[in-house]
């Protein structure tokens, strides 16, 4: 009834191949901006801010750029942690040398760094594929993680052997560092995802996109039709890696606020995977929805079994929440292997017609 | 000039002075390498079997032990005597609560989830790891265990063998879990070569189709694997229990078995044997000769960096079936 | 069509989270972040116990501090960098007087936050050596010793037992260590003290992945045959080395483990053959106190305590008591010098800044020779105070030394170039604004 394309008729190829061809689709992208910007701004408090919302947009960012990898190019990476790490003490770096750059600025170009690494551990993808390429880079991970702690010129020299976050202003307003509001960090971290989702967008839906996905279809036939494997698969790496990168140093600068070289462990790799495969492989929304249901959902529980009169201990419920993540990722698997995304795009299915089942 | 001679000439100037080191680096790689191979050999069972990646074969070696721990604790306060029976009667109750877990995995995950694409069921081990660790946390606790080796006969203290002008020092575990863990791959080969059912499990892994068509159960054959992976595991966690503690951070032990799995290939039980040796030796040697000249501690990636050469050489793994690939 | 339900589900459960629920009237909040899940739990639930059951017993045999009721509340951290953080955004809006963040990680997170959320941070012996410098972290407060003061201890002690430090000249001491910024901390002190006194310092890292896996770094150690060995370790990674020691026949009485390597899991999987391994502590082990009896009555005979009841009374439990005493104290003596019952963190603050427990109050409290009296001042919130040497006879720790001190002269440089440094690369970091109080 609300949502239908009865009557939006296309007139010329743009609108055609508009990424949102339906006007219900970008009143709704609208509505999800104005709640993202405005409505969230106004009446979250600063523990939602803080440890739900930056978080969430964070590793919906991660997300994303392993969702390119794995799930456009079908390349299956382990490396995730240690490319976002490399964002990380990148951002930095990069802030130690020129402290008077804009750090937004800075924590977007410490992207090219991670990119650079991505792409080198991108080379083996040429001849390595499957679940051997996913353990290859499990090299790139440890490895990476070894070199955070023991090249200490990444951190400065710092005794503490972390990396700091100094306190940065953009137009006279502290974005980094204890001073910065969480609502401010909040709302560079927002503008800085949806501007990349917008790209990745464009990305995934243009020629390059087409290339991407024609390689993770079927690589030999792709190569016959004439796309270039290694450039595909390095540019894929690289991508992928310069969103993880970015989502590295938001995740120490804006929402940390100084980290340790555990911080990109391999787990971290294991949690963006999670997120990427329950969300939807392939599907930039599915990305949101993956970091939605892995990282907000043991939080509510944790939040809400003291608030339904559960007298559990706290480290009951994290032993719960375990077994109800564990058990929900089958769940969700089992009900809709494609992901969150898949049952969206069938949720939207059903509206179309609704209210006849067909 | 001097990075070249400690790279190429001083670490084996070093093993001609000190042989009994290189024999006691030797051994102790031989000895991870055992470890790590029977950690890949529950990977390539069910990999075979059933073409999962299945990466809860850690927790699963983490969850037998604690099993095995917890419930012969319960045993002995149950009042079992003495306690050498505690820990066998515990054995065999671990033994069946990992038959239930194959079970359980069959029923629930796998069967719901057939003829999906691999990175699918690849995904859904990883619930079943989630899984296990809040159960195993849940039910035994977070606290690490003390392995209960010397109820189970384990041997236990060292041999010292006085050679080539120094000692080399074997511990009677390490000689054990050699043996054991030879013990169980000799009979797993003889099981899949010989029996019925590892003859139907060697058609599964060919071709499911064709299996069923000629009226193999795959339910059956299913349940079969992860039993013995499950047995596996068990076997490895009590080794390496007996050799640290039982501790949740075992768990990342088990990824040591992803490099010697794609050295080996995924499908061949002789590939993990020996990857796995290759590993073990390979990294105990670059740590100890090669690894001060990095500042130690490289042994974290150094497995993974040797799979990778080894891989860019032969992409299918040493032992590996070849990769054909059609249109 | 169900899922679609759930996923609404789960949509309007989180947004419930948003509303938090504000502390009631009259009582101390304290919350306490813990973790009994993960690789680490081990220790975890010990000093957890340790915390929550002294404060529960306070509860319940006078009623609280003052008069004042305590909420203790735990949160899970599972040592997860990650959750830590969520943890503290979760108590902070319920006023809570003081956080324990027991991790370094997450130490190294809040350090910043404190002076902002005016909530003090008691990391008790842990985390950011250089937060000992109140003058600028006048927020952190890390009684009763640095990693620096215990590695320097370790030096004094075996000097002490080479006959003099004199005598280290020439000797080769090892340093074991986790390979991660805590196990790394005690690098620049010993290798500070190795020019002064002249001995060689070998490190040997192990990477956190490696934790039980360390064979090949104890052939490097047979290879280099250090004369004594320090440890800087955690977890799972202590057992197996103690193993691993065994196994080279390293003499166990050489081989000196930091507080956080001198728990009772730590020793006790090593089996029989581990008797001898030395450890630091700052608390003393047993039930044989006042104290641990009267939690005994008050909490775990009433089956309020999370912990085995054979096991209390070991290391890291009563270390958590420690670190609750000092909590306690710094309560009391915030009341009285607000003069305020109910008090909030800028009160702890000060309380915790003008903390003293002599002797005859550690005897006041039943806890006479469990600690080392222990003083903390405007300028020094550690108080860099003794430990002393325990010795593990396969069973459990014993006393084998006096209390040491640490090298005062030799620690107090570096905390006071590390807390310069922490401040000049943290540009904007505030300049102390709170005034000093008198001591009380």
């Amino acid at each position: 009834m609300l949502y239908r394309e009865a009557g939006q008729y296309k007139t010329n190829y743009a609108t055609d191949v508009a990424v949102f061809p339906l006007r219900e689709d970008r009143i709704g992208l609208a509505v999800i901006l104005l709640i993202g910007f405005v409505v969230l701004p106004l009446t979250a408090n600063e523990f939602m801010l803080q440890a739900v919302l930056i978080p969430f947009l964070v590793f919906a960012l991660a997300a994303i750029g392993l969702n390119i990898l794995t799930g456009y190019t079908g390349l299956v990476s382990l490396g995730t942690g240690a490319f976002m790490g490399v964002g990380a003490y990148a951002c930095y770096k990069l802030t130690t040398f020129f402290p008077q750059v804009n750090i937004i600025v800075l924590a977007i170009a410490s992207g090219l760094f991670s990119a650079a690494v991505g792409a080198l551990f991108g080379l083996p993808s040429l001849r390595i594929k499957g679940f051997y390429l996913a353990v290859a880079t499990l090299a790139a991970q440890f490895f990476l993680s070894w070199c955070f702690i023991r090249v200490p010129w990444l951190y400065n020299y710092n005794v503490s052997g972390a990396i700091e976050v100094p306190s940065r202003y953009v137009f006279g307003v502290p974005v980094t560092g204890a001073t910065a509001t969480p609502l401010t960090r909040y709302l560079v971290v927002l503008s800085i995802v949806v501007l990349m989702t917008w790209v990745a967008s464009n990305l995934v839906h243009g020629r390059i996109g087409r290339m991407w996905m024609a390689v993770r279809d079927m690589d030999l036939a792709a190569e016959l039709i004439g796309i270039r494997l290694l450039p595909t698969k390095l540019l894929a790496f690289a991508v992928s890696s310069f969103y993880c990168g970015v989502a590295g140093a938001l995740l120490v600068f804006f929402w940390y606020g100084g980290a340790e070289s555990a911080v990109f462990d391999v787990n971290q790799s294991f949690f963006i995977l999670f997120m990427v495969i329950v969300g939807g492989l392939g599907s930039l929304t599915g990305s949101f929805f993956g970091a939605a249901l892995i990282f907000i959902l043991p939080i509510a529980l944790r939040v809400l079994s003291p608030a339904v009169g559960l007298p559990l201990h706290p480290s009951t419920v994290e032993q719960l929440q375990f077994m109800i993540v564990g058990a929900l990722i089958i769940f969700f698997l089992i009900v809709e292997p494609n992901g969150l995304a898949r049952l969206w795009q069938i949720g939207k299915q059903k509206l179309r017609v609704w209210p006849f089942p067909y | 000039m001097d990075l070249l001679y400690k790279i190429f000439i001083d670490p084996f100037m070093q093993m001609g002075q000190a042989p009994d080191l290189l024999v006691q680096t030797l051994w102790e790689g031989l000895v991870s390498g055992v470890l790590y191979a029977l950690i890949a050999l529950g990977f390539v069972l069910i990999f075979k079997a059933s073409g999962v990646f299945n990466f809860a074969q850690g927790i699963m070696v983490v969850f037998a032990a604690l099993t095995l721990v917890g419930l012969y604790a319960l045993l002995r306060r149950w009042g079992v005597a003495p306690g050498d029976l505690a820990a066998y009667l515990a054995l065999l109750l671990t033994i069946g609560v990992m038959f239930v877990l194959a079970v359980a995995v069959e029923r629930l995950v796998l069967r719901p989830l057939v003829n999906q694409p691999d990175i699918i069921l690849f995904m859904a081990t990883f619930g079943l790891t989630y899984l296990l660790i809040g159960l195993g946390q849940l039910v035994f606790g977070g606290e690490s265990k003390v392995m209960i080796a010397e109820d189970l006969h384990l041997p236990s203290g060292s041999i010292e063998v006085k050679m080539l002008g120094g000692f080399v020092n074997f511990q009677k575990i390490d000689i054990a879990a050699a043996v054991i863990a030879s013990v169980m791959v000799a009979g797993l080969a003889v099981f899949f070569q010989s029996t019925r059912i590892g003859r139907a499990l060697r058609a599964v892994a060919d071709s499911h189709r064709a299996a069923l068509s000629v009226g193999i159960s795959l339910e059956q054959i299913w349940i079969v694997v992860w039993f013995a992976a499950g047995i596996v595991a068990l076997a490895t966690g009590i080794m390496w229990g007996a050799r640290s503690e039982v501790s949740f951070a075992l768990e990342i032990i088990a990824l040591k078995a992803l490099p010697v799995l794609i050295l080996g290939g995924f499908t061949s039980i002789p590939g993990a044997i020996v990857g796995g040796l290759i590993i073990g030796i390979g990294e105990k040697l670059g740590e100890f000769y090669w690894g001060p000249l990095l500042g130690s501690g490289i042994e974290s990636w150094l497995a993974y960096v040797i799979a990778l050469l080894f891989l860019l050489y032969r992409p299918q793994g040493l032992f590996g079936e070849r990769i054909i690939e059609r249109i | 069509m169900k899922l679609k339900h759930l996923l609404l589900g789960t949509a309007t459960l989180t947004s419930m989270v948003v509303t938090a629920i504000p502390a009631s009237a009259a009582e101390i909040y304290i919350p306490l972040l813990t973790y009994r899940t993960g690789a680490f739990a081990v220790s975890g639930a010990a000093i957890g116990s340790g915390m929550a059951d002294y404060l529960n017993m306070l509860n319940e045999r006078d009623g609280g501090i003052g008069g004042v009721k305590l909420n203790v509340e735990e949160c899970e951290t599972g040592y997860d960098t990650k959750k830590g953080v969520e943890c503290y955004e979760q108590v902070k809006s319920k006023n809570p007087i003081v956080v324990n963040p027991y991790s370094t990680g997450i130490t190294l997170q809040i350090i910043p936050k404190a002076a902002v959320d005016k909530i003090p941070i008691l990391s008790m012996a842990y985390g950011l050596s250089a937060s000992a410098d109140g003058q600028n972290f006048p927020w952190i407060f890390n009684p009763p010793a640095t990693y620096w003061d215990g590695a320097s201890m370790f030096v004094k002690y075996i000097g002490g037992k080479e006959g003099g430090l004199d005598k280290l000249k020439g000797k080769k001491i090892g340093l074991v260590y986790l390979d991660a910024p805590y196990g790394k901390e005690p690098i620049p002190l010993l290798e500070a003290l190795a020019k002064d006194y002249g001995f060689e310092l070998k490190l040997y890292p192990v990477p956190a992945s490696e934790a039980q896996n360390q064979s090949s770094l104890w052939l490097n150690v047979r290879r280099d045959r250090p004369d004594w060995i320090y440890m800087q370790g955690f977890g799972a990674m202590n057992p197996t080395a103690i193993k691993e020691a065994i196994k080279i026949n390293y003499p166990m009485d050489h081989f000196v483990g930091n507080w956080w390597s001198g728990g009772d899991d730590d020793a006790r999987p090593a089996g029989p053959q581990a008797k001898g391994y030395l450890s630091f502590t700052f608390n003393q082990t047993g039930t044989n106190f006042p104290i641990i009896k009267e939690i005994e009555k008050h909490v775990v005979e009433k089956g309020k305590s999370l912990f085995p009841k054979e096991k209390i009374g070991e290391t890291f439990y009563n270390r958590g008591v420690l670190n609750s005493i000092i909590i306690a104290e710094a309560i009391r003596n915030a009341q009285k010098i607000s003069g305020k019952k109910e008090i909030d963190g800028s009160d702890l603050r000060r309380g915790l800044e003008t903390l003293e427990i002599s002797a005859a109050r550690l005897k006041e409290i039943g806890a006479e020779g469990f600690a080392s009296p222990m003083k903390v001042t405007c300028e020094d919130h550690n108080g860099h105070n003794g430990a002393f040497v325990t010795q593990w006879d396969g069973t459990k720790w014993n006393k084998v030394s006096d209390w040491i001190s640490p090298i005062k002269e030799k620690v107090n440089p570096l905390i006071e170039q590390a807390s310069k440094d922490y401040v000049s690369a943290n540009a904007g970091w505030p300049k102390r604004s709170e005034p000093c109080d008198k001591s009380s």
